[in-house]
């Protein structure tokens, strides 16, 4: 087998987010078969989801933005190349059937789920934040001490998010006056 | 971790104690495989089990789960006996010399009690545990460390009673394979070596959790490891994200970053706050500057200095651990306190402690919100196979979110490394990013509450949303920026308003900058990525690693501003001279009058060796000093004390559990409840832990065909000695019964667990990952059925690594 470097061989077939994988033509390889690619597929440079080494991808998505492929990113000085079980698998995450790819209500009772629309959702969620919150609102404490708060909502998550998702999370929930916050850091 | 992954490379030791590294955190092992191959670093993993990374190690000794103070101590104390401590660093960093209050007596003085302990508040009075001081403050040493009530002698009394016979009785640790660990790490104390402690939650999932860690960070300060390459205490951290969520404060006791929440009994407004939590040295003393940034960055043009810039709009707390940690928030949750709950992908149907109880506690919600990705049992709890959807009132809400992959955003590995991901692929059917998804529930709160009102609504509507569900305006905000032109006093301009403030030394206290978390601000500033690119840092891919330590600073950005091992004053010695020149990191620069070197400088970078201070590396305590001694709810030294269910009685004192633990007796004899069982029944220890081919409560691992294959079903792990006893054969389905429940599965059985041989008593211990539940491919019985429902003393962290159960063959 070639002593290729992968980033040799990305650089050579001149790949680029989006554009038609071609066969490449790099030192030592002219004369070797050439196998025409049926799909576009664009490669981008991730960090992987699941553990906290924060290994470098390299992920390739078909045209509808499905993952097809993964593969250790060579240039991240963490893993240089090297992927485990989970971040080798991020493809079946990302095209698995059983994702929550619909928005889903359940009534008190009920032994299913019902679909709903974000138009329909949104409007029911913040209905019951804010009755919940309100009906539970202590202004001050018994000591005449300006709290703010209420004990009645409880916000949990998300170790798995983004810090930006994470702050928007903590800031809404302070500001909704939420004392109740907590997630798999404390667990 | 105080330092970073690649960093392990540099070290010539390696102590692996409550965590698996080769199977949890994969890409480690490619660091220290290269310690091992380029420096002959030893790789020492204690462990109950016989791990994939024990299968690797050089040196192996088993540890009975819910033992390990009783190790570490043994350690520290070998350490003292031996004079294998690092002297230097010992007498200089660290509060060894401070002199402790003459009324100060502990465990060795009171069976098992630090003096101060009140039994009807189940806490200490800590005055006795404070440093002794002049009239001037000053704290009074003897840099001899002969002086009886210094910390270091009170130190070596303390663990005196932790002796190897000991350490073999309490933990069925032989002795020899105690020593083998023992001396091969002390040899780290040589200033020129330097060893590393990783560790995960089989150190922290204890009700003695907090000390455990205390005891890592102990180790390492007596062998003078911290602050340096190859070095540190190394929390090998649980989620892709968790270091980002805490650095968020998704905490109770929390607000970003790792400020106190307010608390009414102390902090009835911004002055009293500032006052109270503002420290009188070290970095802590800028405190003023970044809460006041915070609330700018959050009520914006409402928040002001004559408003105290809304500090009165931040929820405050009346209580602490017991009423709103994870356990007692799922009490509130239980007695109907809490009515709704909102959550952000997480699973406490699986991966909260007595799942059981957890479970039902949710059927009482009015509400749920659950943003998810995948069918699990929590977004399902409703209808698990042993519920009946008709009883269960809740009204739940799936919103479908996008994966990591879906997004665009920022992550924190281990190493405090803030990394950018781009959006890479789309997100299933109409599923949403979490930031649309929160955006437009506070959209609509807000037209509720300007149509409405409601108390307090100008929290809500005066709240700075100006970002809206734009990424790049969010990650502004947390960067932090100036909120007004501002001029130094000779008039030259320091900050132009709405310009990013370039890091957290620019924040102010008077409501002229704004910033969501100030140990991050620098992370979205162009800065050079060591080719002469000036790119987003945490955006950075820069290749170049001066120095050849794996610090690789033009990679991302590390918080706090880009220093990649923190406490790294400590890399030099008392003149400021590295240790070694393999390990040379940051050094005074004597001609340039500055610290230089291959890492951002923990320290001012000015302060020279005729400065007060130069010897005080801890810059985030006032004192300065790494604490050997250090005030936690439980006691200033670790104290081995039993897990609350516990094949034994303490064999170091006669206090057999964590004194100050709060226990709860709710339901107690009845099927779902606050169980807790004794060794009558249960007499088996058991632990839990992970798989490398799952990940967490499943949800991003059990629907995927290849990890479901590799690993179908939990199982239990038990030695052949336990196995004969029960008349059971490997493969063999079996029933593991704790005093919370039972559940049913595979039984492994393997010579990588043996029983431990302690104080005359043969004591069995099992483990099973706790990975699954009735939803998935990969599928089964849920482990946290059987875990207790109690913490730590200081966090309540809950105890799943050291609980008591009985097996028995399934009919």
């Amino acid at each position: 087998m070639h002593d290729i470097s992968r980033r040799q061989f990305l650089k050579g077939s001149g790949a680029s987010a989006g554009a038609l994988l071609l066969p490449p033509l790099v030192p030592g390889r002219q004369g070797a078969p050439t196998f025409p690619l049926h799909k576009k597929l664009g490669e981008s440079r991730t960090i992987c989801p699941y553990c906290s080494c924060g290994c470098g991808l390299v992920v390739a998505t078909d045209s509808s933005g499905h993952i097809i492929n993964s593969e250790g990113d060579p240039d991240h000085p963490n893993n240089r190349g090297a992927l485990d079980p989970k971040s080798i698998s991020v493809r079946q995450l990302s095209t698995s059937p059983h994702r929550q790819s619909k928005v889903l209500h359940r009534a008190p009772g009920a032994s299913e789920w019902e679909e709903k629309t974000w138009e329909e959702i949104i409007p029911l969620v913040a209905r019951r934040v804010k009755d919940t919150r309100d009906a539970t609102f202590q202004t001050t404490d018994e000591n005449g001490v300006t709290v703010n708060r209420t004990n009645g909502i409880a916000f949990i998550g998300g170790a798995a998010n983004n810090d930006e998702d994470c702050y928007i999370a903590v800031k809404l929930a302070r500001a909704l006056g939420m004392v109740y916050v907590e997630h798999q850091a404390r667990i | 971790m105080t330092n970073q992954w690649r960093d392990l490379k540099n070290t010539d030791a390696v102590l692996v104690c409550g965590a698996n590294p080769a199977e949890n955190h994969p890409a480690s092992m490619f660091h220290v495989n290269k310690a091992r191959d380029e420096r002959g670093a030893k790789l020492i993993v204690v462990d109950p089990r016989f791990t994939r990374t024990a299968s690797t190690a050089d040196i192996y000794a088993p540890i009975r789960s819910g033992s390990d103070i009783a190790f570490w101590g043994g350690l520290m104390s070998y350490f003292l006996e031996n004079n294998l401590y690092h002297e230097e660093y010992v007498v200089n960093y660290t509060n060894a010399s401070f002199l402790i209050d003459e009324g100060f007596q502990g465990p060795a003085d009171l069976d098992g009690f630090f003096s101060g302990f009140d039994a009807e508040t189940q806490s200490y009075a800590t005055d006795t545990w404070a440093y002794q001081t002049d009239d001037d403050g000053n704290v009074l040493r003897d840099e001899t460390l002969q002086d009886p009530q210094c910390v270091f002698q009170l130190l070596k009394k303390h663990y005196a009673r932790y002796t190897v016979d000991m350490v073999e009785q309490v933990c069925g640790m032989p002795k020899d394979a105690f020593l083998e660990v023992a001396q091969a790490f002390a040899a780290t104390g040589a200033p020129e070596k330097t060893g590393t402690i990783m560790y995960a939650m089989g150190q922290t999932q204890h009700t003695v959790g907090t000390q455990n860690v205390r005891c890592m960070a102990m180790v390492q300060l007596l062998l003078g490891n911290t602050g340096r390459p190859g070095g540190g205490v190394n929390a090998l951290r649980g989620e892709s994200n968790v270091q980002g969520s805490t650095d968020m404060a998704l905490l109770f006791h929390i607000i970003p970053a790792y400020m106190a929440t307010p608390n009414a009994a102390k902090h009835k407004d911004l002055a009293e706050y500032l006052e109270k939590e503002t420290p009188s040295g070290g970095y802590w003393v800028n405190k003023p500057k970044f809460l006041v940034s915070l609330l700018k960055a959050w009520w914006g043009e409402n928040a002001t200095s004559r408003n105290d810039f809304h500090f009165d709009y931040l929820p405050k707390i009346s209580g602490g651990i017991n009423t709103y940690s994870w356990i007692s928030m799922f009490h509130a949750i239980n007695d109907g306190t809490v009515k709704g709950m909102w959550v952000l992908g997480q699973n406490p149907a699986v991966g909260g402690p007595n799942a059981r109880f957890e479970r039902k506690a949710l059927e009482k919600l009015e509400w749920m919100v659950v943003q998810e990705i995948a069918p699990t049992a929590t977004t399902d709890f409703w209808r698990a196979p042993d519920v009946d959807p008709a009883s269960v009132q809740t009204e739940v809400f799936l919103l479908p979110a996008a994966d990591a992959m879906e997004k665009e955003g920022t992550i924190v590995t281990s190493g405090r490394l803030i990394q950018y991901r781009p959006k890479v692929a789309e997100p299933p059917g109409v599923a949403w990013g979490d930031i649309e998804i929160m955006d437009a529930v506070y959209q609509e709160l807000r037209r509720l509450y300007e149509a409405e009102g409601g108390p307090v609504s100008e929290a809500v509507l005066e709240l700075n949303w100006s970002h809206g569900a734009d990424f790049e305006r969010i990650c502004q905000e947390i960067n932090g920026y100036w909120t007004k032109d501002v001029s130094d006093e000779e008039g030259n301009v320091v900050g132009k308003g709405g310009e990013l403030v370039a890091n957290f030394t620019k924040l102010k206290d008077d409501g002229s900058t704004a910033c969501g978390n100030w140990i991050y601000s620098g992370y979205w500033v162009p800065a050079d990525d060591g080719d002469g690119n000036m790119v987003i840092a945490c955006k950075r891919r820069g290749q170049k690693d001066p120095g050849g330590l794996g610090m690789n600073p033009y990679w991302g950005f590390s918080w706090p501003v880009n220093r990649r091992i923190i406490y790294n004053r400590c890399s030099a010695d008392s003149n400021g001279n590295p240790w070694s020149e393999d390990k040379a990191l940051i050094w005074w620069d004597k001609e340039q009058g500055k610290w230089t070197g291959y890492d951002v400088p923990d320290f001012a970078g000015t302060k020279g060796p005729d400065a007060a201070g130069f010897n005080d590396p801890y810059i985030m305590l006032p004192e300065g000093k790494g604490r050997l001694f250090a005030v936690r709810n439980e006691g200033p030294f670790p104290e081995h004390y039993e897990p609350l269910e516990s094949p034994v009685t303490n064999l170091l004192s006669s206090v057999d559990f964590n004194p100050v633990v709060k226990r709860w007796d709710v339901d107690a004899g009845q099927d779902v409840g606050d169980n807790i069982g004794t060794s009558d029944e249960f007499p088996i220890v058991c632990s839990t832990y992970r798989l490398v081919e799952h990940w967490q409560a499943g949800g991003m691992s059990v629907w995927l065909p290849w990890l479901a294959e590799a690993q179908p079903e939990p199982f239990v792990e038990m030695s052949l000695e336990l196995a004969a006893e029960k008349g059971i054969a490997n493969g063999d389905r079996v029933v593991v019964s704790s005093a919370r429940g039972e559940i049913e599965m595979v039984a492994i059985v393997t010579p990588r667990v043996k029983p431990f041989a302690m104080n005359g008593k043969t004591v069995h211990q099992v483990g099973m990952p706790w990975h699954f539940s009735w939803q998935g491919l990969a599928k089964g019985a849920t482990a946290n059925f059987l875990t207790p429902h109690v913490g730590d003393g200081n966090t309540m962290i809950p105890e799943y690594k050291a609980f008591l159960v009985d097996v028995r063959k399934a009919v």
